[in-house]
This record gives C-alpha cells, structure tokens and sequence, in this order.
C-alpha cells in the first residue's frame, strides 16, 4: 500500500520515499487508535522496502511532533480494570507499539524524524527509533515519565543510552525537564538543525542525498551501526509494568488528565 | 550584563512579537496565560524563543507555577 489516509495519520510513497505525517488532534497523543494505524504502516514494510530508500516521519500539528503517549486514555483505559487486569493490559499496549517501533529501528532503508515543536515522551521514543533526528530549531524534547511516577515505556531508555552519554539520559530523566533543540544536538540527540519551519524539508533533502547510494550497502552499514538493544527493551517493559502497579501512579495520573490548570499539574 | 528591567522589557517585547500583540500592551506584572490567552503547549513556545534569545537553558520545572513576566524575567535573570 503505498499511500493510506486514516485517523490519526497518513502516508504517501514516491519515489523511492515514503513520508509518515502524524495528524491526531491535538498534538499527536500515541493512543490505540494511531497505534493500529501505525501497526497498519509497519505492515505495509515488506512490500514498501525494494523500492524505498528513505522513511521520513513528521507531523502535521501546529504544536509539534507529538505530545506522547495519549495519557487521558491510558487513564481512563486502567481505571475501569484493576490488579492484574490493569496491568495486562497495559503490557499488551506496550508489546504492540514495541513491535512497530522495532520494525521502524530495523527497516531496510534510512529513517529520518522531521521533529518540530514539542517532542514528548512517546513522541521522542517514536522519533528515537528513527536513523537521524532534524529538528527544528524551536523544538523542544523531554522525557516527562518521571513526573508521573514511570519511566517510558515505548524503548526510550534503551534508545536513548545508544544514542548519547548517560549523563545526558540522567539529566533528562530525573529532572523531567523539557531541553531545546540547541541543547539537543550538542549531546548527539539531534543530527542537523533546521530553520523554523524548515525541518521537513531539510529532511527531504536528506532523503534526495540518501537515494543515490547502494541500498546493499546501506542495509549493511544500518544493521552495523544500529542494533537493537532486546534485552534492555523487554526489560524496560517489565519496570514500566512493575511501576504501573502502584497507587501513586493512578494517583498522578488522575490529578493530570483532570487538571484544568493553564499548565497542568505535574510535580 | 543586563539589568532585571532590561531582561523583563526583552522579554515582554518578544512575547508581543511572538503572539502578535502590540508593543507596549504587556506589563511586567501581567498574567501572561490570562493576557495572551495562551495554554501550556504555547508557552513552551515562548520558553523556546526566550531560550534561544537569551541563549540559556531554563528548565520548564523552573516554571511551575509562574505566570507573570517579572517573575519570568527573573528566573532567566538568574540563569544570564
């Protein structure tokens, strides 16, 4: 299939380029419905991959690549089952979307994130799975999970620790905090930045660069450069699922997805 | 070195630039979520652009709670 308009995103092939546009109001939240859509794009790979050179994902919201997980249902989702039901379930949700980000780390043809704005959580975990992060330079990118009690949970820690240093993933991680693209590249998260607004097509014109080069040896130098790191990741999902067990999360949750705060709550 | 009056006056005019309000309409003690009608998503917008103007780094933890522009002025004051 080489192009797929759906709910929460859509894809266009040409080329020898397939470009990925999250479009899910408001900001690309990773929920069940753009998680089977992204499951329907994974599997488009086998048919996609003689042909293509380049993946380029990007969003189509004002306010950035994506905000993360969809956190209101995630809520909602837990808190009409309890014990080992809630937990169950959240791991199926976590084996889904680790099955499709891993199909994307390991494609046989480069991956570029074309980040703007927000990058979040989920969003980043997404944007981590890809070959080479341009970003826009008002982009901002954090891993928030602590605030709420968790860690990510979509292979970000794992991604993270192969990509730059541990002080890095430290600082990211403890504080919460949110660093902007400047910061970001200084510490090899970012490849190249990019004008305001220019993101997307600095990433285009990574791909026309990208086609002219033997995709054997392409693959090649991919699989060497870039394997994935199994063990951590299943290991990520069990912590991520231990953490899920306690009040404290349901808790912090709650009071975030019923915030009406101009900045919600977050501690 | 810039003065705190110096940062809070950059800061209100590249706010007005950045949300297109005129220039002078913002005051230091003004609720800038209530003035500019702004939520969170937009004003990480505006962190972004003060981070790069001023060319630091404030954590947005540093934020909470915080939603006039003297006492925004002030935090990045602290981090020139």
């Amino acid at each position: 299939m080489k192009s797929f308009t759906g709910k929460t995103l859509q894809w266009n092939w040409n080329d020898g380029v397939v470009e990925l546009t999250l479009d899910r109001e408001p900001a690309n939240e990773i929920g069940t419905a753009m998680l089977a859509e992204l499951e329907k794009f994974v599997g488009a790979f086998d048919a996609l991959a003689p042909e293509t050179s380049v993946c380029i994902i990007s969003s189509a919201r004002k306010h950035g690549f994506s905000a993360g997980a969809d956190l209101r249902e995630l809520y909602e989702g837990a808190a009409r089952l309890e014990g080992q039901e809630r937990v169950a379930s959240v791991r199926q949700f976590l084996e889904r979307i680790h099955v499709v980000l891993n199909t994307i780390d390991e494609a046989p043809f480069v991956s570029i994130a074309a980040v703007h704005g927000i990058c979040f959580g989920g969003g980043l975990e997404l944007a981590l799975v890809c070959d080479i992060i341009v970003a826009d330079k008002m982009a901002r990118f954090a891993f928030p999970e602590l605030r709420l009690g968790l860690i990510p949970g979509f292979g970000g820690i794992p991604r993270l620790k192969r990509d730059v240093g541990n002080g890095f993933v430290r600082d990211l991680l403890f504080t919460g905090r949110s660093v902007n693209a400047t910061r970001a590249q200084a510490v090899g998260l970012v490849a190249q930045l990019a004008a305001e607004g220019e993101a997307l097509n600095v990433a285009r014109s990574n791909a026309m660069q990208i086609k002219k080069f033997d995709p054997f040896a392409r693959v090649t130098a991919k699989k060497f450069l870039k394997p994935l790191p199994h063990e951590e990741l299943r290991r990520e999902i069990d912590l991520f699922c231990e953490l899920f067990t306690r009040p404290t999360v349901m808790a912090t949750l709650k009071k975030f997805v019923e915030s009406t705060d101009a900045m919600p709550y977050l501690p | 070195m810039r003065t705190v009056e110096q940062t809070t006056q950059e800061v209100l005019d590249l706010a007005a630039k950045h949300f297109q309000v005129a220039q002078g309409s913002l005051a230091p003690d003004d609720d800038f979520f209530k003035k500019l009608g702004i939520n969170s998503l937009q004003a990480l917008e505006l962190l972004s652009r003060l981070e790069n103007h001023f060319g630091i780094e404030l954590p947005d933890y540093e934020l909470q709670g915080v939603s006039d522009f003297r006492t925004l002025a002030s935090r990045i004051q602290s981090r020139l």
